[in-house]
């Protein structure tokens, strides 16, 4: 038995969902719901077999068989109105936008703490990448501060984002603190515009104690990017964790530092926006395990 | 049209901004006071006091600040009489409650810089800045990377967005005189009376001065620049020598001539721990247009891991990164340390 699914918003990250989602063995994608009858979403996903409408929400939750997961790939404005109706509904719903209804969830990190949530959010394409990490690090040794440098395209940050800067750095630092399980922490984000364009790239730096068992950092750090890599594929480092003595320019403080990249799968976004590709593989890696757990309740 | 009745153009002083990168951010409440004091009397308008990489830029990555910045813009204040104090912030970096605490410290000046394609990340923080009352700056970096029409559609977005002075920020040294008066006349043709024009210029291949001069011959009413030079990279524009030469052309910055050079001399050469020079590393930031403060990060991962530190600023110049990646730096030098290895 597989759990069944409804897309809501037909964009380029619900498309690139789609066909990560048909590729799943414990999910089927079958509704896909826009608000514009000309999407060229809408109609790529009914060429792929999905039943399909421009009438939004109403129309999806007016099916006789509901889903049992919904994606919401549209805005955080649209969530926030239509995220009661699925819990009436008995929708459990993913959240792609920024509207954070939901816990926050970060597969490797807290997935297993929310699987009773009927609404998870994915936090923002920076604290999926490197949240990972500095959870990788505290649970090894306890982590002061931690500090992100997010890197992407400039064509892959949409104006969504671009608007919202601010939000981006603030719910990513959060999540370092509450989900990563630093004390504090920072998030900075660049759009690089060089073309062709760059993919994404991060550098995580946590704080470590000056004695700390640098062998186990590394190794746990490995596991962790080995578990990410697990539903992101092009989820790598680009070198061993750096480990530097506490000196003047650290700020006193001996740290770690971990570098990144992420290649996107090239679904249906292009392969340099691993940052987008990186939402799309942990919203179905979500709700791969949300739906293993639909068919171990039922 | 003069800046103002007084002035043909107005002069922002940048060392203890820009200066915070050669001082690897190390500058203290003594020191801030007492450049303030010195430029203050010799009558620099404008004062600008804030980490290197702006608000919030006490980081790993960028290199811890050892006061915090916001103690050094009340020192700043504090000690100003006629000068007006503004701070620097990057939009992905700082945010805006760090623009409402330096506004709450009495700093007057907003200013905000994106990467030169990138303008609209900064719209959110234009809009606070003016409805906290403060006068406001953009700053356009990496100004070489983009051609001037680019430029002046991106000054555009800015100025609709409450900015009130568009800069030509030349971050890497990189511009040689017509590429500057280019983009400044650019510029000025778009935003026409929205929004005033400046120019901020380092000294990577010599031309701080120059490219100055033909940015306000251009239509530039504002031109930044940091006493003795102390800036990233060889440094800034030197402001002593800058009003010098406005001094024998005519233009008026409200600057005096004997003053400024016995401030740089006898008060800011005392508070750095070297001249800015122009040796091999910054005359290759010039020719390879890499963004000035990479250069302190480069000489150190160099050292760390044995590797030639104008290889790293060269291959950050062909990765086409822009300011801000300087984490990416380190990743450039375990490359090329990699690379040796293996080349046996």
């Amino acid at each position: 038995m597989t759990a069944t699914a409804a897309i809501v918003g037909p964009g380029n990250i619900g498309t690139d969902l789609l066909y990560k989602l048909l590729r799943s063995r414990h999910i089927e994608p079958r509704y896909m719901v826009g608000v514009d009858p000309d999407s060229e979403g809408l109609k790529r996903a009914a060429e792929l077999g999905l039943e399909t409408s421009h009438e939004g929400i109403d129309w999806l939750l007016a099916r006789p068989e509901k889903p049992d997961l919904v994606f919401e790939a549209t805005s955080a404005y649209v969530h926030r109105a239509a995220a009661s109706r699925y819990r009436e509904a008995g929708i459990r719903a993913i959240d792609l936008t920024p509207a954070a209804v939901g816990p926050a969830v970060v597969p490797p990190a807290n997935l297993r703490e929310h699987l009773g949530a009927d609404n998870v959010n994915l936090t923002t394409c920076g604290g999926q990448a490197t949240i990972p990490m500095v959870y990788a690090v505290s649970r090894v040794v306890p982590v002061e501060y931690a500090e992100i440098v997010a890197s992407v395209a400039s064509l892959s940050a949409g104006p969504g984002t671009r608007a919202n800067i601010d939000e981006f750095t603030k719910t990513t630092a959060r999540g370092i603190e509450t989900i990563g399980g630093a004390r504090r922490g920072k998030a900075i984000i660049i759009l690089n515009p060089a073309d062709p364009p760059v993919i994404m790239r991060d550098t995580v730096f946590c704080a470590i104690p000056a004695d700390a068992d640098r062998d186990k950092i590394t190794e746990s750090v490995l596991d962790v990017v080995g578990r990410v890599s697990g539903y992101v594929p092009g989820y790598r480092l680009r070198a061993e964790p750096q480990f530097d003595d506490p000196a003047p320019e650290t700020g006193g403080m001996a740290r770690v530092a971990i570098f990144l990249e992420v290649e996107g799968a090239g679904d249906f976004l292009p392969p340099y926006a691993g940052n987008l590709d990186i939402m799309t593989a942990a919203a179905t890696e979500v709700g791969e395990v949300l739906a293993q757990e639909i068919e171990a309740g039922a | 049209m003069p800046y103002s009745d007084t002035l043909d153009i107005r002069v922002t002083d940048s060392s203890l901004r820009d200066g915070s990168h050669a001082k690897r951010h190390q500058f203290t409440v003594d020191h801030v006071t007492s450049v303030v004091a010195a430029l203050d009397e010799a009558g620099v308008p404008v004062i600008e006091v804030t980490h290197g990489d702006g608000l919030g830029g006490s980081s790993f990555t960028y290199g811890f600040s050892r006061t915090p910045e916001q103690e050094l813009i009340k020192a700043a204040v504090k000690t100003a009489t006629q000068a007006q104090i503004a701070f620097l912030m990057l939009p992905g970096v700082g945010v805006k409650d760090d623009i409402r605490e330096a506004a709450d410290n009495g700093a007057r000046i907003c200013r905000i810089a994106t990467h030169c394609t990138e303008a609209d990340v900064s719209v959110q923080h234009f809009g606070l800045a003016r409805e906290l009352g403060l006068e406001t700056v953009g700053f356009l970096m990496m100004a070489h990377s983009q051609p001037p029409e680019v430029l002046a559609r991106q000054g555009r977005i800015m100025a609709d967005a409450g900015c009130q002075c568009v800069y030509v920020v030349d971050s890497a040294g990189a511009l040689i005189l017509e590429d500057t008066s280019d983009r400044v006349a650019a510029l000025v043709a778009e935003l026409g009376d929205d929004a005033q024009v400046g120019f901020h210029g380092h000294e990577n291949l010599g031309l701080g001065v120059a490219n100055s001069i033909a940015a306000l011959r251009a239509g530039a009413k504002q031109i930044d620049g940091s006493v003795r030079r102390l800036g990233a990279g060889a440094g800034n524009t030197p402001v002593e020598a800058f009003v010098a030469v406005c001094d024998r052309l005519g233009i008026r910055t409200g600057i005096d001539v004997f003053k400024i050079v016995d401030a740089a001399e006898d008060v800011v050469r005392p508070v750095m721990d070297s001249e800015c020079l122009l040796g091999r590393m910054e005359i290759m930031m010039g020719y390879a247009g890499v963004y000035s403060s990479f250069l302190k990060h480069a000489a150190r991962h160099a050292e760390r891991y044995g590797v030639s530190g104008a290889q790293i600023l060269v291959r950050a110049g062909e990765r086409k990164l822009i300011g801000g990646q300087e984490d990416q730096l380190i990743d450039i030098a375990l490359e090329l340390s990699k690379e040796r290895a293996e080349g046996g």
